[in-house]
């Protein structure tokens, strides 16, 4: 929240998004990427206790019950995902105060992205926490790894006018497709455009689900590899 | 004689609870087991049998974590076979784990949670549901006295009252074999002696097959057997009393201001092998009472502290290995 007033208005001054409709200034176009922003740390936070959980605790009781690795993920996963998606829905109530007018479709449609978003973050933080044996290293990949995926996704800056190479860097990021489908969602009910080209509304949604999908089976794949 | 264990599986209820089973015991061959370099487990080979309670007694750092770890399902076997209730922990684990009750060193438990949710989840995880599970969860807190608690949170419950409730869980899917990880960690001697009084019952009444782990010595002695690690190697195996008596006789430690000195002069005059732990003498011998009359008679000036006693699963230790009975210097994992 804070990160977004402050950063937000700082720039807004001297960055104009291209196309952006007037009225609607950097922080409008932030606030997407805030939203997001909030859905990758909850769901990848909710994903560290694994690390010791596994070691001693709770979890090694689950993993000497008859239930298979699959399922185990996918509880994790759903119980991440909730918490992230109530995280996101209260900043979601603050749409209406960059402009964002919903209609049934478009917030129903929001709250369907930001949980495929969840989802698919929570399995990423599994597929990390799953080969982990210290939260130190866990925190070391969020930096190296996690914190890039967020700027480069579009959430901080669109990829229009970027060097090349960065703009490759940003069509390579599944985050890039999820924000977009994310805007998309939006914006569906406001007449306002979503701030110029971005990727297609359909590859967004088609990118993210199958995100979600290779995230989990690859969890699945390094609990069972890890474990007995 | 009446073979009461016979007696115990005939009847209606020993036929409905365990028509699969075969065997009722666990049979651990040759397993060894490997981290990096270091050599947890080798070459261990013991069984034990139901209505049993065994206990694994080791200093720590001795492998028996990583025994536990392979029991419990947790780690693969890599090297030697074990046979739980006759499945083979290497091919049929799904099996396995229906019949295990685990009982881990940490808690097990989500302390944010109520006694009943923590018991009701775990019942989910086994398949329980419904009004089954309600009636099982209400007959374990009963059993382990905790009905009364049953509303509250785990986390403001005393460190007994949550080993108890661990141990319901571990039994609320009714397994044959329950197998703990250092049970009496953190608990006092009244609350320890609890335990080991409802471990026993358990074991009798419901011809359980009960596994434990401890570097205690005196929940060692609780057990109907025990095996002794010592390097990942099982250096002892049997009833505590039947360990205790291949010390020769008693033991006499000694503390004088030069022990060395003293040692060589009483192996000397008295023909007897003394070992030097702990900054102690100790010396085994037969009629510990006449040697501790003749070698206080022999070195009074010498001798500050001398104990006689009779042989403690400890002595047994330091027979076997001629360690004091101390953690290691390379930690467990």
């Amino acid at each position: 929240m804070v990160f977004w007033l402050l950063i937000g208005s700082g720039l807004s001054a001297s960055f104009q998004p291209t196309g952006a409709a007037n009225g609607t200034g950097y922080i409008a176009y932030f606030y997407p990427g805030i939203v997001v922003l909030v859905l990758l740390f909850t769901s990848i936070f909710a994903t560290i206790s694994v690390v010791n959980d596994r070691r001693e605790g709770f979890l090694q009781s689950i993993l000497v019950a008859p239930v298979p690795r699959w399922r185990v993920v996918m509880a994790q996963a759903l119980g991440g995902t909730t918490l992230a998606l109530l995280q996101g829905l209260l900043l979601l109530l603050l749409a209406p105060t960059v402009g964002i007018r919903f209609g049934a479709t478009s917030i129903l449609l929001s709250i369907g992205v930001m949980a495929l978003l969840a989802f698919g973050l929570t399995n990423l933080g599994l597929l990390i926490a799953w080969r982990m044996d210290s939260t130190q290293g866990f925190h070391a990949i969020m930096n190296l790894l996690l914190i890039p995926i967020w700027l480069l996704s579009g959430a901080f800056f669109p990829s229009t006018g970027v060097p090349g190479w960065l703009a490759w860097t940003m069509k390579l990021n599944p985050l890039t497709y999820g924000l977009a489908a994310f805007r998309h969602s939006l914006y569906l009910d406001t007449t306002a455009n979503a701030f110029g080209e971005g990727p297609l509304w359909t590859l967004s949604l088609l990118i993210t689900g199958l995100f979600c999908v290779l995230t989990y089976v690859g969890a699945t794949l390094t609990a069972s590899a890890q474990t007995n | 004689m009446v073979d009461t264990e016979v007696l115990h599986s005939i009847t209606p209820e020993g036929f409905r609870r365990f028509p699969m089973v075969s065997d009722n015991r666990i049979e651990v061959e040759n397993l060894s087991h490997a981290y990096q370099k270091r050599q947890a487990l080798d070459n261990v080979s013991f069984d034990v049998s139901c209505g049993e309670i065994f206990g694994l007694l080791g200093p720590n750092g001795s492998g028996k974590t990583t025994l536990f770890r392979i029991l419990s399902t947790l780690m693969p076997v890599t090297s030697g076979t074990v046979r739980i209730l006759g499945h083979d922990l290497a091919t049929e684990v799904k099996a396995i784990r229906n019949l295990l009750g685990v009982v881990f060193q940490h808690p097990g438990l989500d302390a944010k949670l109520t006694v009943v949710e923590n018991l009701r989840h775990h019942g989910h995880l086994y398949g329980l549901a419904g009004k089954t599970l309600r009636h099982r969860i209400s007959e374990l807190l009963e059993r382990f006295g905790v009905s009364d608690r049953a509303k509250e949170r785990v986390e403001i419950l005393s460190g007994g009252l949550q080993r108890r409730v661990e141990i319901a869980k571990a039994m609320l899917h009714s397994p044959r074999v329950l197998l703990l990880d250092e049970p009496t960690s953190g608990l006092d001697v009244t609350a320890r002696r609890q335990l080991s009084d409802y471990l026993g019952t358990i074991a009798q009444t419901e011809n359980i097959l009960v596994l434990l782990t401890t570097h205690l010595l005196d929940d060692a002695e609780a057990c109907n057997r025990v095996g002794i690690l010592d390097a990942g190697k099982l250096v002892a195996l049997g009833k505590p009393d039947a360990l205790k008596a291949e010390v020769a006789g008693d033991v006499i430690l000694i503390e004088s201001t030069d022990n060395e000195t003293l040692g060589t002069a009483i192996a000397e005059r008295f023909r007897v092998s003394t070992v030097f732990t702990d900054n102690r003498l100790r010396i085994e011998c037969k009629r510990g009472h006449e040697f501790v009359r003749d070698v206080v008679a022999a070195f009074p000036d010498e001798i500050q502290t001398i104990r006689f006693g009779k042989p403690t699963l400890e002595d047994v230790f330091i027979k076997l290995t001629g360690n004091p009975f101390v953690e290691k210097k390379d930690s467990e994992n």
